[in-house]
């Protein structure tokens, strides 16, 4: 269907933002940015965190009102003041975190707020699901009309989502993160349905930090970096080197190299742990001092509850945890603690830190005893102990002990490991540590997994993203289907393997 | 003390258009009553106030006061217990039933004010049942002079209650502001998911809000009984509770949690309090007592509201 891409001539852009500028108080968030789009073309909006990309979005759906600049849809001005006026013009924005009504079924979600109303507005259920069908069958999604949302995994409430930006026939779509919480298979199927969306003349904003999937999707790329544009790549100049480069301006700070192995002394072993989720799966496996050991799988393979279970937050069902040859006896994460077993978990904004407290109280909650004299906590203390892990964590701008909400991703997931390193670890498992961390503290995010590893410390890392964890591990434990299918070795690291061993009780069933 | 000055600002203005009104206001007679009233309100106040910095609330308060007033109150006339042991069952008694709610909130996961509300339900019952719905009183307070004295007596002018006011007051205010359990208060109200991933027994903090609550309320419910006199077991304490909520929220607290604390709690208190005596020095009808009280509340928690978001829009992303 090439006539369905068509542009025209004399109007090469359906989409024109010019010299969008927008702050909040005094901080300047956009400064005159420029972005364009085709119909039926997919933009990759990158940045890092903090860089404008979020705002620009909101600006486009009508949540933000810029305080410069011009929006042209189709070369006619357009004032979005509000989120209807976006609506009106097909813009329909797809937030991170979805926005469904758990008790409405996959039609009536749909169709929210637009029923098609009959006599004395009693809604006409036949036509709500006929239509939603109608939808769901040209976008593809094979998941029934009637089906509760609630039951629906995140990657189908996604779909969901997108079918009711196309119900409201949106001709701008803005995904914001949409895989960040999608299995392989599930971010498979979206992919299929964004060129869909493309073949039919949408015009599609797709915001990640994966990399790999904007080589997939993209046709180009737009860079924001501190509220400017940093730059523009086609299809064929997406590569990884260069989007770093513009994103980060700066080269990323060296991989710190694992130190030599010599004996290796087995620290840490679960022995037939049985967790709460899967009763029935035994899980074995061990970690050696100075190791980093990946957990891989996909989601719901029973990986975060296998740590959680470690860490006392779910009681285990059977089986025993060692470290350094005796068991420990975890209850609670309170014991998991006591014995130098600490989790950064999946959740940094529920689980991870306290985001009305500050950073220093974030800092030190985990070890407020050790920093007190009669049950008085002493400030000096507390301090002194945030100021040297903040300095060794090269955690910016907390001069000002800010709340931990005012800080960026990047920088709350180094406060939710910073509370930990004031005490001996022996064992750190961090859960999903990344996600949604720009690109430049990842990369400070391994060389800090690296560090405390080199201290003769174990560390046990639950992925989702195949790269990070073939990157950052010396072994790699696949899980699938509540127990552990597969080990590898550095040697033998591979994509395919590991989605192969990630599989591996799925298909049996 | 950054967030207690709106608070403050809006009670020194409150006292002075009562002063201006009624110069009375400021005699010392009428001085001395209303503190002793701040005391005995202040006190039990801190109590409702850590619950709510737990995320919870605690309804049972008023009707307490009636079950410890009758409970004391039988204790001392019929059964000449000595004082000391009266007092000592009559606020273990209060705090084991805060330690009931605690407990069954934190074990069985049941929301707070279902629980609270029970014990609202329950005690008042206990208290009409176990008097008859008799008013009793303490006759001429033979034998526990003291016991009345700590309520009604004044030490250099100062009301007794008051001053128990300012030492638990100024104990709670470590307690919550520099101590470690403190600390865990407020963790626990504002995320309590993240506290305990953090290693903190989250139910036993949340536990412990209810039993202080408990605790306070029993030396409340005593000081109370002998400021009155007389407990009507149908209508002592009536809706206390509120105002210890109320003055939690006038002084700060939130009832989303982690918010809050003991001076502005204090404040909260004193002027509702001074809003009593507003009433009936300004000769407004007393009829119109709650409507003036929901108006105060109302415009102190709008000025809260705006000195929250103008410290908001000075706090810049990071």
């Amino acid at each position: 269907m090439p006539d369905k891409v068509k542009i025209s001539e004399t109007h090469p852009y359906f989409l024109e933002m010019t010299g969008i500028s927008k702050a909040f108080d005094a901080s300047c968030v956009l400064k005159d940015v420029n972005f364009k789009l085709s119909k039926g073309e997919v933009v990759a909006l990158m940045g890092e965190n903090g860089a404008g990309k979020s705002t620009l979005m909101k600006i486009l759906s009508g949540i933000y009102s810029p305080d410069e600049g011009i929006i042209s849809i189709d070369s006619t001005e357009q004032k979005i003041r509000e989120v209807k006026d976006a609506m009106t013009l097909g813009i329909a924005l797809i937030h991170q975190e979805l926005n469904l009504v758990d008790n409405l079924d996959v039609a009536g979600n749909i169709f929210l707020g637009q029923e098609p109303l009959g006599w004395l507005g009693i809604v006409k259920k036949k036509k709500l699901y006929n239509q939603a069908k109608q939808i769901l069958d040209i976008l593809g999604i094979p998941i029934p009309v009637n089906a509760s949302v609630a039951a629906l995994s995140i990657g189908e409430q996604q779909m969901i989502e997108i079918a009711k930006a196309v119900s409201q026939n949106a001709r701008i779509l803005i995904m914001d993160e949409p895989t960040s919480s999608l299995t392989v298979k599930e971010t498979k199927i979206l992919f299929k349905v964004i060129r869909d969306l493309k073949s039919k003349g949408v015009a599609i904003v797709y915001i990640s930090h994966r990399l790999s999937e904007v080589f997939e999707i993209a046709d180009r790329a737009v860079v924001l970096k501190d509220g400017r544009n940093s730059g523009e790549l086609l299809k064929e100049e997406i590569n990884h080197d260069n989007i770093l480069k513009l994103m980060v301006g700066r080269s990323l700070a060296p991989v710190i190299q694992n130190k030599v192995p010599g004996m290796l002394q087995w620290d840490f072993a679960a022995s037939d742990l049985r967790t709460l989720k899967y009763p029935q799966k035994k899980i074995n496996f061990r970690i050696a001092r100075g190791e980093i050991v990946g957990i891989a799988g996909l989601m719901g393979s029973g990986r975060t509850e296998l740590v959680n279970t470690i860490f006392g937050i779910n009681p285990k069902v059977g089986g025993k945890t060692l470290l350094k040859g005796a068991e420990v006896n975890i209850k609670r994460p309170a014991d998991a603690i006591e014995k130098g077993i600490f989790l950064v978990p999946e959740d940094r904004r529920k689980q991870g830190v306290i985001t009305e407290m500050d950073v220093i109280d974030n800092i030190t909650i985990t070890n407020l005893d050790a920093y007190s004299i009669l049950g008085l906590i002493q400030k000096k203390i507390t301090k002194r102990i945030s100021e040297k892990q903040t300095q060794q964590l090269n955690l910016a701008s907390v001069e000002k002990n800010p709340l931990v909400k005012y800080l960026s991703g990047g920088n709350q997931q180094k406060v939710a490991i910073a509370k930990w390193l004031a005490l001996s670890p022996h064992l750190i498992i961090f859960d999903e540590p990344t996600r949604g961390v720009d690109v430049g503290a990842k990369s400070e995010i391994y060389n800090i997994m690296r560090m405390i590893a080199n201290t003769d410390s174990m560390i046990l890392i639950v992925s989702s993203d195949m790269e990070e964890v073939m990157k950052i591990s010396d072994r790699i434990l696949v899980m699938s289907d509540g127990e552990i299918t597969g080990e590898l070795l550095k040697t033998a690291f591979s994509e395919e393997k590991i989605i192969r061993l990630a599989v591996a009780k799925l298909e049996t069933k | 003390m950054k967030k207690e000055l709106g608070i403050l600002v809006i009670f020194i203005c409150l006292c002075f258009t009562v002063a201006i009104g009624n110069p009375n206001f400021l005699s010392f007679t009428n001085l001395q009553n209303v503190g002793r009233l701040i005391g005995i309100f202040g006190i039990f106040s801190i109590g409702s106030g850590i619950v709510i910095i737990t995320k919870g609330v605690d309804l049972s308060v008023g009707s307490l006061f009636a079950l410890t007033g009758i409970i004391i109150s039988q204790m001392l006339v019929e059964y000449n217990i000595f004082w000391v042991w009266a007092v000592l069952f009559t606020i273990l008694l209060s705090t084991a039933l805060g330690f009931l709610h605690g407990f069954l909130i934190t074990r069985f996961k049941i929301q707070p004010f279902i629980i609270t509300l029970c014990g609202l339900l329950f005690y008042r019952g206990m208290a009409r049942y176990i008097s008859n719905d008799v008013t009793l009183g303490f006759g001429y307070s033979k034998g526990f002079e003291t016991l009345k004295f700590i309520s009604t007596g004044n030490i250099l002018g100062i009301p007794a209650p008051f001053i128990l006011l300012v030492l638990i007051g100024g104990f709670f205010w470590l307690v919550l502001h520099k101590s470690v359990y403190g600390r865990y208060l407020f963790a626990v109200g504002r995320n309590e998911e993240a506290s305990f991933f953090s290693g903190i027994n989250t139910n036993r903090i949340v536990l412990s809000a209810y039993v202080i609550s408990g605790f306070l309320a029993g030396i409340c419910g005593i000081l109370l009984a002998f400021y009155t006199n007389a407990v009507a077991p149908s209508a002592h304490g009536n809706f206390y509770e509120l105002y210890g909520i109320a003055a939690a929220v006038l002084g700060g607290c939130s009832l989303r949690g982690g918010e809050g604390s003991v001076i502005g709690i204090i404040i909260g208190a004193a002027m509702l309090q001074v809003i009593q005596n507003l009433v009936n020095l300004l000769g407004i009808p007393s009829s119109l007592n709650f409507p003036v009280m929901a108006v105060v509340i109302l415009i102190g928690v709008f000025a809260d509201r705006f000195f929250a978001t103008r410290k908001k829009k000075q706090n810049l992303q990071i």
